[in-house]
């Protein structure tokens, strides 16, 4: 490796639970859920009628005209990405040497299936000239690219619920291997329509718990039902850590290592043996240069579904062995629902906060903890994390099977 | 059906406010559409389309690209409506 290290030196996100970081951190810690039930009327015709909407619009946040010409997935990316620059004190660089990695699980979902209403209504002379670079996957992250002007390259990894994850694995890659010094990094996701609904619901991957939508995403509860979708997108400014230190930029904590793996098992179902993700956080590991020892933290992929809460709790068991027993889990999409491509990257936000604060988040809704959950879940209550050097991972999984884990460090 | 110049300005004017975000009141008939605007090729297909659903005339792509400034256009649009 290069010996090029890797910091966090800025951080935004929009999130269910509040339109930045700050108040999206304040509320996880009170242990707020940011899942109501919809009004749109579209929700009345399917079986699962709530989701976890952003808690602040875009249009409290952006011009009239910007949200008019960008998919409400390049609308998060551009007020998460705002934040995280600002937050880094907006560094003067030679834009070569600056990167853009945002990712997104379906893309401009809406402004496709919006397009295409407008094309059956009115026809195809009044489909909007704006239509494809809104719907484009990789729009939100051209979007920021275009508005930092970024030049060191552009990037928009796609594995479902993993993407967000990726995004900043790819990102930290781009500065190891020397190809930028300051990359923009995170996930978004605009996916609550009616079309999107229906199908998670089909596959009955989501919760119906229509009469409590803020009591029906619980990671780990014994009556866990499926997830609750989300929406929003959180960022990450990684930064080669001399460059940091050279203009000096406050500095959060370290990114030092990351771990890929792939199923090879099922397209949407988790590996009951969970051997994929035990061998993506051994090579994240030992991409670090840590053992299980060092971990303290770890932010959970657990969506609060049947199988995938329990599929991954055990390989979590295996993979850190006695060593899980001094690992505190957080699943914070009890609070945020879950973000799919957007879920890895405000998890990825909420880790950094937490090795800020030394807080692990709490886990809102376990009733009754499922016997089969046999790692250390944070209930309830924020919990305290030892002072010296810690670490926390992140792992992030998705349909197809893609695997992530992400280490982070303090410095 | 023919149109008074000042009536097209005043719709033009709404149009790419709408579309360009642009203040109506900056809108005046020697204003360049790409320079003096910040209308571009994407915006101005919208500003078209939704001028020919307002005035009902028809303009032509190859029509489009010497539309260069708002007069253009309102002159454009005024002798398609006679």
């Amino acid at each position: 490796m290069s010996g090029r290290r890797v910091v966090v030196t800025g951080l935004g996100a929009t999130t269910p639970i509040g339109g930045d970081v700050k108040t999206s951190w304040n509320a996880l810690l009170a242990g707020t859920s940011g899942v109501r039930t919809l009004t749109e009327e579209w929700a009345q015709s399917i079986s699962v009628q709530f989701a976890a909407r952003v808690a602040v619009e875009p249009s409290e946040q952006m011009e009239r005209v910007e949200l008019r010409r960008l998919d409400r997935s390049e609308q998060f990316a551009l007020i998460a990405s705002r934040e995280a620059w600002k937050d880094a004190g907006s560094p003067e660089m030679d834009k070569e040497r600056l990167g853009v990695v945002i990712a997104s699980g379906i893309g401009g979902v809406t402004t496709l299936l919006d397009q295409y209403d407008v094309y059956k209504e009115k026809g195809a002379r009044l489909v909007s000239p704006h239509t494809v670079p809104m719907l484009m996957p990789n729009g939100p992250a051209a979007n920021v690219g275009l508005e930092l002007q970024a030049r060191a390259g552009v990037h928009t990894p796609v594995s479902a619920c993993a993407s967000g994850a990726e995004a900043i694995g790819y990102a930290f890659d781009m500065i190891r291997n020397n190809r930028a010094d300051v990359v923009v990094s995170g996930g978004v996701e605009a996916a609550i329509h009616v079309l999107p609904m229906a199908a998670f619901a089909a596959m009955k991957a989501l919760s119906t718990r229509n009469d409590e939508p803020a009591r029906a995403s619980r990671p780990y509860d014994l009556n866990r039902d499926g997830f609750v979708l989300g929406e929003g997108g959180g960022v990450l400014i990684l930064e080669e850590y001399e460059h940091a230190k050279a203009r000096g930029a406050t500095i959060y904590c370290e990114i030092a290592g990351q771990g890929l793996s792939s199923d090879g098992y099922h397209i949407a179902a988790p590996d009951p043996e969970g051997a994929g993700v035990q061998r993506a956080v051994k090579f994240a590991l030992r991409d670090a240069g840590l053992t299980t020892k060092d971990i303290v933290h770890l932010n959970a992929h657990a969506t609060s579904t049947p199988a995938g809460d329990v599929a991954e709790a055990n390989a979590l068991r295996l993979a850190l062995g006695k060593d899980a027993d001094h690992v505190a889990v957080s699943a914070t999409k009890s609070m945020t629902g879950h973000l799919l491509g957007g879920a890895g990257a405000i998890e990825s936000v909420f880790i950094v906060k937490t090795i800020q604060d030394r807080l692990a988040p709490p886990t809102i809704n376990i009733e009754n903890l499922d016997p089969a959950v046999t790692v250390d879940v944070v209930r309830d209550k924020p919990r305290a994390l030892p002072t010296g050097d810690i670490a926390a991972l992140n792992d992030s999984f998705g349909f197809g099977g893609h695997n992530v884990v992400l280490v982070f460090k303090s410095i | 059906m023919a149109l008074a110049q000042a009536d097209v300005l005043a719709g033009l004017k709404e149009i790419v406010e709408e579309v360009a975000g642009i203040p109506a009141a900056s809108i005046e008939l020697d204003k360049n559409f790409t320079e003096d605007l910040e209308v571009d090729s994407l915006s101005m297909v919208e500003v078209v389309v939704a001028a020919e659903e307002r005035f009902g005339v028809k303009i032509p792509d190859e029509a489009v690209t010497d539309l260069v400034t708002v007069g253009d256009a309102v002159n454009f649009i005024v002798n398609a409506a006679k």
